[in-house]
């Protein structure tokens, strides 16, 4: 079962990358963007075919490894 | 006084880190990543680079490797660690340190002198330095744009935790890469844990730029 965990920066933590992608989608013409975050998605690969354990290990990952907690949130998604 | 400087594959600051812990009369010994004896140190020293690629975020994988257990339960116990940029980075993964690193504001790698200020001097780190004195030392990050929340942040001030910031050469706060307050120098509550995004290994002599960085490591020495 492929999981992803999505991670972000939180609200509060300024995103310079997504600034930067943000002003160049404006330089481009892309009038109606108010703003862009810019994350990163990790795909894992769970050798199970039950849904919840396979998001119970991924938080677990996300928790211990995948997020720093400190400057960034995370969701799962089940692909 | 004996310094272990650790190395981590992608380690780049480690020669210059033994030279000037030598420099200033210590007994230096490297220590590879994957060993699990740190040689009895008076000093853990974590140097700069780019350990394990900064795959991930920096930092964020160094943090499991065997000789980073070691290092966790000497700075437990009490032990001198140092973290130096990418060692500054490996600390705050490790949750050794408070707090954690973005991006610099402007993206760009920035390599340049900087002057810093001594922000707290009653730690063993800083001791030769008076508070307000301001130093000259090189930095080279592209993630030094320090982030904690505001809660952390008070409690640090309170303990003397926030030891240098950035500034322009009168003491002016000039923040290079958007750090919260323009922090670039921190350390832990118990003050046996430093980490700073600064390199004072690379001012070691007049020649080469500056020696700034002799009275700041030679405070390990006493």
């Amino acid at each position: 079962m492929i999981v992803a965990v999505n991670v972000h920066l939180k609200k509060g933590v300024l995103d310079p990358q997504g600034k930067a992608v943000h002003h160049a989608l404006e330089t481009l013409g892309f009038k109606d963007i108010n703003g862009v975050r810019v994350g990163k998605q990790i795909l894992l690969d769970i050798d199970t075919e039950d849904k919840e354990k396979a998001i119970a290990l991924a938080k677990k990952a996300a928790d211990e490894l995948l997020a720093n907690p400190v400057i960034e949130n995370y969701e799962i998604e089940v692909k | 006084m004996k310094v272990t400087v650790i190395v981590f594959p992608g380690t780049n600051c480690d020669r210059d880190t033994k030279w000037a812990f030598e420099k200033i009369g210590a007994n230096v010994e490297y220590v590879w990543h994957n060993e699990h004896d740190l040689k009895n140190p008076d000093l853990v020293v974590l140097p700069g680079g780019f350990s394990y690629g900064d795959y991930l975020r920096s930092g964020a994988i160094a943090r499991f490797s065997p000789v980073m257990q070691e290092v966790k339960e000497f700075a437990n116990k009490g032990g001198f660690v140092l973290g130096i940029c990418n060692g500054f980075q490996i600390l705050l993964e490790s949750h050794l340190l408070p707090g954690g690193m973005t991006r610099n504001e402007n993206l760009h790698f920035i390599s340049k002198f900087h002057h810093l200020k001594v922000i707290d001097n009653k730690n063993k780190f800083l001791q030769n330095l008076n508070v307000g004195d301001i130093v000259n030392i090189p930095i080279a990050h592209a993630e030094g744009n320090y982030k904690v929340d505001d809660e952390t942040l008070k409690k640090m001030y309170d303990n003397g935790q926030v030891i240098l910031k950035y500034c322009d050469k009168d003491g002016n706060e000039l923040n290079p890469n958007g750090s919260v307050d323009a922090i670039a120098g921190i350390c832990n509550e118990q003050k046996n844990v430093f980490g700073l995004m600064p390199h004072p290994e690379r001012a070691m002599e007049s020649l080469l730029g500056g020696s700034d960085g002799i009275k700041m490591i030679e405070g390990f020495m006493k």
